[in-house]
């Protein structure tokens, strides 16, 4: 990106000041490094998003942000519906509420050590992944509308998973306002085999060993140590999810010259909250973050069996569920006023700080976790929400690394084969059913995840507590 | 781009994701080249065999609003039904699209699928006739 036109703040701050038609002005969030490797076009969306009707304060982008479909992956834009403000089904974008969700083991890294192979083929097993795989839930008419209206709820009373797991979920595992109604029976239909499956692309399953901790305190009250082994999902609303997506994203085109608001770009496709459209979207993308939210659970679950058929004492308590890709009605303080806004996050994680009433009470006194996720070779991260995040940008963080380099990029450069064994050599074990798909993925593919979440950390929107690096890798 | 053999599909880069392109001498050959590049975006389409048929219609308000609606249409095919395309037969009158596919079921030994395609996306979408009179069908999908 040209950094020419943007207005610097502090190290970590950069305005990009209002003109034209944009509503509000622009503020990325990054090291002056990593803004000049995004693209031009990250700084088109953020200033595109801007013109779209009942922003509210500014356009964001997180240090991961990259070029997206209309809104960048990795932007955050709040709406009041008040001010005619809209939703928009490409500023959650395709896979709904993908996210990522860490489970305790209770387990040291030398218990892991010795079977570590066993337990990559067991997993691999057990947890279906990859192009064409299907998950072992079928769900009828009946049940995917009580799935898609329960979401975690949904499957822990279905016998996946505990209640206790409930708490540390996002919205309690259900979210609220989803309406099954809402959502097509193409997209129930693209469901339908894969409860419980995790996708493919960036998605994977990991055992993950805690490598350093920042923060003595927090990862006390979280019950984190060097050397404690943790589980990494990571993985969305699936085929529901990504037909939802698209069948709206006409839907608001059309919409949207309906109403009248001028588009810079077809994919801002949004309709106005209070429409028929809007309220249409909302029911289903909220049945969709259900849909996550059981999937992840019932994965979970998998993983559970898994791990029972070798260490039978095991408990695999989860630590907790974010979503990256949402749309949420949230209050917040906007000029001194507390204000009710539907807060899009496309690749940015919610991170709500200190003593917000919606951190679980255990959890309430040292801020929402935050977990970013890496890439097969490289390190995954649990930050958690600041107070000042909160008056930045919603309080939101990154998600990931992002890519640096594209997949036809990424398979001239490495054979998957190569990727797995050189990966084995740092002791990291690599299970997929597609070495392209692990070519595609390979950790210098993309952008160096401690530098974003370095960013982050330095901008204020959220706090470093502890590293985990990967030992098994289970990918789609 | 204007030179090389027609028909012919290519793909172009997206940060996260991926890019389709087909070019033929009709609307309807870069409809499906374009189709041929989506296959390439999971596996080499030459893996799979054209065994079984399905058959499309799509209509929509201008020919880029049809090639996604067509893109979509297959890529719901393939995750609804665990199917893989490889040959294509696609006629199109006024924005609307009639269209054979044929194909096989996705093994995973054989195809080796790299990864799923969960949309065609109006991203760098854009259905047009180059100067050489070469027909021109692309968009990003999402991966």
């Amino acid at each position: 990106m040209d950094i020419g036109a943007l207005k610097k703040v502090s190290d970590y701050e950069w305005h990009i000041p209002q003109s034209g038609n944009m509503r509000v002005p622009g503020i990325i969030y990054a090291s002056e490094a990593l803004l000049r490797d995004m693209d031009q076009k990250v700084y088109e969306q953020v200033v595109n998003v801007a013109t779209l009707p009942g922003i509210v304060q500014a356009s964001f982008a997180m240090p991961d942000a990259h070029w997206g479909y209309g809104f960048p992956i990795g932007g955050v834009a709040a709406f009041d519906p008040d001010q005619g403000g809209v939703v928009s089904a490409g500023g959650v974008g395709f896979d709904i509420s993908c996210g990522v969700r860490a489970l305790y083991t209770g387990l040291r890294v030398e218990d892991i050590e010795p079977i570590k192979e066993r337990l990559a083929d067991l997993l691999f097993r057990k947890v279906p992944a990859g192009v064409g795989s299907t998950g072992r839930v079928h769900l009828n008419r009946q049940e995917m509308d009580a799935m898609l209206a329960g979401g975690a709820q949904w499957a822990v009373e279905r016998g996946y998973g505990t209640p206790a797991d409930l708490n540390r979920i996002e919205e309690r595992g259900c979210m609220k306002g989803a309406k099954p109604e809402c959502v097509s029976d193409l997209a129930k239909k693209r469901q339908q085999d894969e409860m419980g499956t995790l996708g493919s692309g960036n998605h994977y399953l990991e055992v993950q060993q805690v490598a350093e901790i920042y923060d003595q305190r927090i990862a006390e009250a979280l019950r984190l140590h060097p050397g404690d082994i943790l589980i990494s999902i990571h993985c969305g609303s699936r085929g529901l999810g990504h037909q939802i997506g698209t069948e709206f994203l006409k839907k608001m085109a059309i919409a949207a010259a309906k109403f009248g608001i001028a588009l810079p770009d077809r994919e801002l496709a949004c309709a106005p909250i209070e429409s028929e459209v809007g309220q249409e979207y909302l029911g289903a993308m909220r049945a969709a973050i259900n849909c996550a939210l059981a999937n992840r659970q019932i994965i979970t679950h998998l993983v559970r069996e898994a791990f029972s058929e070798i260490f039978p004492q095991a408990e695999l308590p989860l630590l907790y569920d974010v979503s990256h890709n949402t749309c949420k009605v949230e209050e917040h303080r906007v000029n001194g006023h507390s204000k009710r806004l539907f807060v899009h996050r496309k690749g940015a994680t919610r991170a709500f700080g200190p003593g917000h009433p919606d951190i679980p009470s255990d959890l309430r006194e040292i801020g929402q976790p935050v977990l970013i996720g890496g890439t097969m070779g490289t390190a995954s991260y649990l930050l958690v929400g600041t107070p000042q995040g909160m008056t930045l940008a919603y309080g939101s963080a990154c998600h990931g690394a992002g890519r640096s380099m594209s997949r036809h990029q990424a398979t001239r450069q490495w054979k998957g084969q190569q990727v797995i064994q050189d990966l084995a050599r740092q002791g990291i074990l690599v299970r997929s059913p597609s070495y392209r798909g692990v070519a595609e993925e390979a950790p210098g593919a993309y952008k160096d995840v401690s530098a974003v979440v370095d960013a982050a950390e330095h901008a204020g929107l959220a706090k470093k507590v502890a590293q985990m690096r990967p030992i098994v890798c289970v990918k789609g | 781009m204007e030179h090389g053999a027609i028909p012919r599909w290519e793909h172009f880069p997206h940060d996260a994701d991926i890019g389709v392109r087909g070019i033929g001498t009709t609307k309807a050959q870069a409809f499906e080249q374009a189709a041929l590049a989506l296959t390439a975006v999971i596996t080499d389409p030459q893996r799979v065999d054209p065994k079984e048929e399905r058959r499309f219609s799509c209509e929509a308000p201008d020919d880029e609003l049809l090639l996604v609606d067509w893109l979509n249409a297959l890529i719901f095919a393939m995750a609804h039904e665990h199917l893989l395309f490889s040959r294509f037969d696609v006629t199109i009158h006024d924005h609307r699209l009639e269209a054979i596919a044929w194909g096989e079921p996705v093994d995973r030994q054989k195809h080796e699928p790299a990864v799923e395609v969960k949309g065609a996306t109006y991203t760098e979408l854009r259905v047009q006739q180059t100067a050489d009179n070469e027909w021109i069908a692309q968009c990003v999908v999402d991966v």
